[in-house]
């Protein structure tokens, strides 16, 4: 009897257990991201970034937060752009996607050690992390896709 | 290479765009703070070893209303705990049936130099002691009564009435007693070192991008010379350790203990830091 039950909710797992494998293998995780020749030529996920959703993200406190130190005009409903770091208009036309990429990933790599801008999408961080952010990146790899695609279209 | 002379070029630009932003918004601003007639020290030449060339009180980093509210006395919210900690003072406490007046009299007198003093090496503990935790050895050793909390509202009151006897006078802490040097260079490892997954130090905000937004906060030097303060955005004050903490959880990393060794080390190399300042307690900040 029970085994008659376990049955399709063993399958259920497996289906799960197989879906959550085909994601993860579309998706690179943090330690195997590989950044040559100042670019990322390969994006973090199998989905496309969304440039709408990656806007969000930018200006989100709680997500990437860009705009505490880089001002963007096009985004002139946010109040308070900081200038810690350069202002972004333009961006797309001094960078391509793959160099954007490896700047949001991890900027260190790109400009120097010395750089302020934290890795968005890297897990050598400082001493002491909040415990319960262990082990995770502060994007996703979507979230680092969308904000690409979003920083692509700053055109001037 | 060229790829790299490339990222150069660019930064550079970006640097020098930055730059135009910077000096149009964003310097510490060209005014004089005089509280009760007594004109305040909020530039000072740095000492030597300094990464700066000049120290700059917080104070200079703040808007028109807050700058305005800390230059009267009546205005400042800061100036009722200063007020609440004078009432402690002569409130007698503990088994020993003392005040801190029963033996310290005056305060205007006797405690005139020590917010511009401490921390200072305390022997018996063999650390550094702030005033915080003087006045818990005072209460436990002489007076038998209970150390006060972290942050318990007495605390942050009679430590800005003590601080506030030494209003003007010029950040001067003795690195010769004891150890002090020692903990300056631990304090000081801790101020470079990135906490969190933020992945910042004290310096990524207060030396690298001193001067400029982050987003509508206007960076300082991070200057400690105003403590405790009164702060606006949670309408009351503010003591060292609890903005010390503040800081490190905005990196998104555990907290370290107040009066911990840490950042009994970062209180030692950052006072060292604003040498010089006057003694602003209690400061009023955003």
């Amino acid at each position: 009897m029970l085994s008659e039950l376990a049955k399709p909710l063993m399958a259920a797992v497996f289906v799960f257990a197989a879906m959550a494998a085909q994601a993860s293998a579309q998706e690179v995780a943090p330690a195997d991201v590989k950044i040559a020749d100042y670019a990322i030529s390969d994006p973090l996920t199998g989905s496309a970034g969304d440039a709408a959703a990656g806007a969000k993200t930018f200006a989100d406190r709680g997500l990437g937060n860009c705009l505490a130190c880089h001002a963007v005009s096009a985004l002139e409903t946010e109040q308070f752009h900081g200038n810690v770091g350069p202002a972004l208009d333009g961006v797309a036309d001094r960078w391509n996607a793959e160099e954007l990429r490896a700047i949001v990933v991890d900027a260190k790599q790109i400009f120097s050690e010395e750089t302020v801008m934290p890795a968005f999408y890297s897990l050598d961080y400082g001493i002491t992390p909040r415990k319960d952010l262990v082990g995770k990146t502060i994007l996703t790899a979507q979230q680092v896709e969308d904000v690409v695609a979003y920083l692509a279209t700053l055109k001037e | 290479m060229e790829k790299l002379a490339l990222a150069a070029g660019t930064a550079l630009c970006l640097a020098i765009t930055g730059f135009v932003i910077v000096t149009a918004s964003a310097d510490p601003v060209d005014d004089t703070l005089e509280i009760d007639g007594a004109e305040m020290i909020t530039r000072a030449p740095a000492p030597e070893g300094h990464p700066f060339d000049e120290v700059l009180s917080g104070w200079l980093f703040r808007e028109a209303e807050t700058r305005a509210t800390q230059e009267d006395s009546f205005e400042n919210p800061g100036m009722l705990a200063v007020e609440r900690g004078a009432e402690i003072w002569e409130t007698v406490e503990g088994t020993a049936g003392q005040s801190c007046a029963s033996c310290h009299e005056d305060a205007s007198v006797t405690m005139a130099d020590v917010g511009s003093t401490y921390p200072k090496w305390d022997a018996d503990s063999g650390k550094p002691i702030n005033v915080e935790g003087q006045i818990n050895k005072c209460r436990v050793e002489n007076m038998g009564a209970e150390p006060y909390a972290f942050d318990a509202e007495p605390q942050l009151s009679l430590t800005a009435f003590i601080k506030h006897q030494s209003l003007g006078k010029p950040v001067a802490i003795d690195l010769s007693e004891g150890e002090m040097q020692e903990w300056w260079e631990k304090g000081k490892e801790f101020y470079y070192t990135r906490t969190g997954q933020l992945d910042f130090s004290c310096s990524s905000c207060h030396e690298a991008s001193m001067g400029k937004y982050i987003r509508a906060d206007h960076l300082s030097q991070g200057q400690v010379n105003g403590f405790p303060t009164y702060r606006f955005n949670t309408g009351g004050m503010v003591s060292l350790h609890n903005r010390f903490r503040g800081c490190i959880r905005d990196t998104r990393a555990e907290m370290p203990a107040a009066f911990s060794d840490e950042l009994m080390a970062l209180e030692t190399y950052v006072t060292w830091r604003g040498t010089g300042l006057s003694v602003e307690t209690p400061a009023v900040r955003q």
